[in-house]
């Protein structure tokens, strides 16, 4: 459909100028919304999760919450958002398992426990019984369309997967291993990749992966690689303490091991980030997190992964900058 | 007498896993019992980490208000390093906190609570010139011409129920409910400027914070706080009076245990012995002083094996989900041997009978004022959204002058050293109550960490002496007017803010509720 540049600026209230997001695909967004009159249809369901997944969604810049949720997608099921309550709302979970097979798209938020069965954590109850949330996941990760796994919880186990995991908590992946999924990390993911996700799911259908199921667009680089105290690394001034000038890397900074690209992005609409701020990254984006080998969130990485990393494959025939940093 | 078990599960709007079950005789419930849904291990989890982890994962308790947990955890370092933050930590610890403060409460009454008493169907009869509510009413039109089960979602379904009839009230509330969005995504941006990132706060630490104050900084959180300011003054307390308006009865409904706990928020001098809001505690109708000694956890019904009455500092986390009589993932915390509701509520009822903050009691006279209401009628569902409405313009004020007090030339951070063993303590209040957080440390690792939580004080099951916890309270005596749609249970169980997810269901009356049991 063949938008002029006037009826885009009205659909879009001039907020053309916004982070990259908007500027790459609103436009796409709106036609392709203009084609398809019922926007389809997304169950958000939270196992083991802290709701900050869902509280960053909120968050959105471009397109704001509230345009997601009348013009991209049909929000039927969100716990904290969500109109309904007890069994009507777990009447729309029934429905989308008996009549909405390969329709929508499940998110889940939170690793899955599976210990005793998934009682440490249940979700409604069926004849009086309470259902797990993993019995939830299970069965509507096996009719959904495709599941996108928000959060480093449901990606890769996150914190309750821990050391030593009390609760047996998994990532979806290893509950429904093979299904069609996306993993979208982050503690929480910033609002962009989550929106900017979905947005490729209806727009071009599943976006590039890497191995480890996430979004290339997103996900491809390091913190290290783009980071704005990356010229004191390389001059070997690293920051005596919190809150002072230099690299964060000897306070423990996970920004060489960690993939995303937040160094660039900004969160919050750009006003901050975590290195900029003087917060070592914590690696959150990460399969390791938290535990991270035993380094913990900031105990100093150690050579072996500073020279396992691609951005380093380079640097290593090079030893004299690594000596800097160890 | 007809009597029926209600369950709702999930109770949604709320953060996190809670059910409840009520017993409804004759139209009013006479019996209620709350229980957390879902178990992490987090205390377990933190065990043979580094200390300075612990403000960071324990953040994680909760995405909608991580920066309490913060600021209790780096309280709670603080004191087990034996150090103090600079003026300038202190000072932008305050400020991210506040900006959590003003985000959670107009977050909680607009996008929470907001829509028991919204109709939100209003929009279709819209009929002014606002190009968004426009665009909204065309959406909703569409949606429910479409005759699809999840049209409107998530605004529908929702349950029947006695919503606001006067179109214009509903309709300035469905415009705010917008506007807020905004609102907190503004407020968000405020945190992050010192916070780093938000929600997950990155820039704090023992000893202080890691973010500079820069005059670019200072304004830019400045001008953001006064846009947050005008809408809480003209917006957010005009909407919450316009919805006790409608609802006076609510003034009388959800009184709760009676007994109001605040361990005090915000550090007004370096040592934390001054804050903004004081600490004290509301029992047997006088204010007392707040002794932290007199904490006990209690388990006889929560889903635990440890020992039951002990003081946080020792406390242990054995889970055990297939406990007999047991009916939830939360301890009982109790304050003196009594259930304490803590809050909004209680900050403001026990800081106005102080009478240390002559604005805060100002406000809260206002207040009952304009309703012809004595200070008991705050111990109700009203009453406490009214005080959170207040207490989050007490603290964007404040925060206007705390963030005037950075000296960008001065440190923000003092150094520490993480000591080989050492206890400490982090006490304060998060938007949703009072906050605890303890931890011993040997060999520089964590040997044990305990967390009592806002929600675990409201929404604690009974405890060995079968004290029902204070949400089972409120919920004793609330009238139920159809049982299929449990709405007035709703409002009393939103109207803490809990900070976990629960259940209620429609039982045949003849039935069992059946218990809790591992498949």
């Amino acid at each position: 459909m063949a938008l002029t540049r006037r009826k885009f600026l009205q659909l879009v209230g001039g907020s053309a100028a916004a982070v990259g997001l908007s500027n790459l695909w609103l436009p796409k967004i709106v036609e392709a919304i203009l084609e398809n009159p019922n926007n389809p249809p997304v169950i958000w369901l939270q196992a083991q999760g802290c709701t900050g997944c869902a509280v960053s969604t909120l968050n959105t810049a471009y397109p704001d919450i509230a345009k997601v949720l009348t013009e991209i997608i049909s929000l039927e099921f969100h716990p904290t958002v969500m109109a309904s309550a007890g069994d009507q709302a777990i009447k729309i979970l029934e429905e989308a398992l008996q009549n909405q097979s390969g329709k929508f798209i499940l998110v889940v938020e939170g690793s899955v426990p599976t210990q005793a069965s998934g009682a440490y954590c249940t979700v409604g109850e069926k004849e009086g019984n309470p259902v797990t949330a993993l019995d939830w996941v299970t069965k509507l990760g096996n009719v959904s369309k495709a599941i996108l796994n928000v959060g480093t919880c449901s990606a890769f186990g996150g914190i309750p997967a821990g050391t030593p995991n009390p609760t047996g908590a998994k990532a979806v992946s290893e509950i429904l291993p093979g299904k069609t999924m996306v993993n979208i990390p982050g503690c929480p993911p910033h609002p962009d990749w989550i929106i900017g996700t979905i947005a490729h799911v209806l727009l071009y259908g599943l976006p590039e992966l890497d191995e480890k199921l996430r979004p290339v667009v997103f996900f491809k680089g390091l913190i290290h690689e783009n980071c704005e105290r990356r010229a004191y690394f390389e001059e070997g001034k690293f920051a005596p303490d919190y809150g002072e000038e230099g690299c964060l890397f000897q306070l423990g900074c996970k920004g060489p091991i960690s993939h995303c690209d937040v160094s660039v992005r900004g969160w919050n609409s750009g006003v901050n980030w975590c290195c900029r701020s003087g917060g070592p990254c914590i690696g959150c984006t990460e399969p390791t997190y938290p535990d991270h080998e035993g380094a913990g969130l900031y105990g100093l990485l150690d050579k072996k992964s500073i020279l396992g990393i691609p951005w380093k494959k380079a640097e290593a025939d090079k030893p004299k900058k690594l000596v800097k940093l160890i | 007498m007809a009597k029926q078990k209600i369950v709702i599960d999930p109770v949604t709007r709320i953060e996190g896993h809670l059910k409840i079950e009520v017993e409804v005789t004759d139209g009013k419930i006479t019996d209620a019992k709350s229980s957390g849904e879902m178990f992490r291990g987090w205390e377990i989890i933190l065990q043979g980490r580094d200390p300075k982890d612990a403000q960071m994962i324990t953040q994680r308790i909760c995405g909608v208000c991580p920066s309490p947990h913060a600021q209790a955890s780096t309280l709670c370092l603080d004191d087990a390093f034996g150090i103090h933050p600079p003026d300038n930590g202190r000072l932008i610890r305050n400020l991210i906190y506040g900006a959590n403060f003003i985000q959670s409460h107009i977050l909680h009454f607009y996008h929470l609570a907001a829509l028991d008493y919204v109709d939100i169907t209003a929009i279709l009869k819209y009929t002014g010139n606002d190009p968004g509510l426009n665009k909204v009413k065309s959406w909703a039109k569409t949606e429910v011409d479409s005759g699809r089960p999840a049209a409107v979602a998530p605004f529908l379904p929702r349950l029947k129920g006695d919503y606001i009839s006067d179109t214009e009230t509903n309709i300035n509330c469905i415009a705010h409910y917008l506007k807020a969005l905004d609102m907190t995504k503004k407020g968000h941006e405020m945190l992050c400027i010192f916070g780093g990132r938000m929600p997950h706060e990155i820039a704090i630490m023992p000893g202080g914070v890691c973010e500079r104050p820069t005059v670019d900084k200072i304004t830019s959180y400045l001008y953001r706080l006064k846009e947050l300011q005008s809408f809480v003054d003209n917006v957010y307390i005009p909407d919450v009076i316009a919805v006790a308006k409608a609802y006076p009865r609510y003034f009388e409904i959800g009184k709760g245990c009676g007994n109001l706990l605040a361990y005090g928020v915000f550090e007004e001098n370096t040592e934390g012995t001054e804050k903004f809001i004081s600490a004290g505690v509301y029992m047997d109708g006088k204010v007392q002083p707040f002794d932290p000694s007199k904490i006990m956890e209690y388990v006889k019904y929560s889903r635990y094996s440890s020992k039951t009455g002990l003081h946080p500092s020792l406390g242990e986390t054995v889970p055990q989900p297939d406990k007999k009589k047991a009916y939830s993932w939360l301890k009982s915390p109790r304050y003196d041997g009594k259930p304490m509701e803590v809050g909004p509520l209680a900050r403001m009822v026990v800081n106005h009978l102080q009478g240390k903050n002559a604005m805060l009691s100002k406000m809260v006279n206002d207040t009952l004022n304009t309703f012809n209401a004595p200070v008991t009628a705050l111990f109700s569902v009203l009453g406490r959204h009214a005080a959170r409405a207040l207490e989050c313009k007490l603290v964007a004020d404040r925060c206007a002058e705390w963030v005037m007090q950075l000296d960008p030339a001065k440190s923000v951070h003092t150094k520490f050293e993480i000591p080989d063993q050492s206890t400490g303590k982090g006490l304060t209040d998060a938007p949703r109550g009072a906050l605890g957080h303890w931890i011993s440390i040997k060999n520089k690792k964590i040997d044990r960490y305990q967390c009592v939580v806002p929600t675990t004080w409201n929404a604690s099951p009974r405890d060995d002496k079968n004290q029902p916890g204070p949400i089972e309270q409120a919920l004793i005596g609330t009238p139920v007017t159809d049982p299929e749609n449990p709405i007035e249970p709703l409002r009393v169980v939103r109207s803490f803010d809990p900070c976990l997810a629960c259940a209620i269901h429609i039982l045949e009356p003849e039935k069992d509720v059946k218990k809790f049991r591992v498949l």
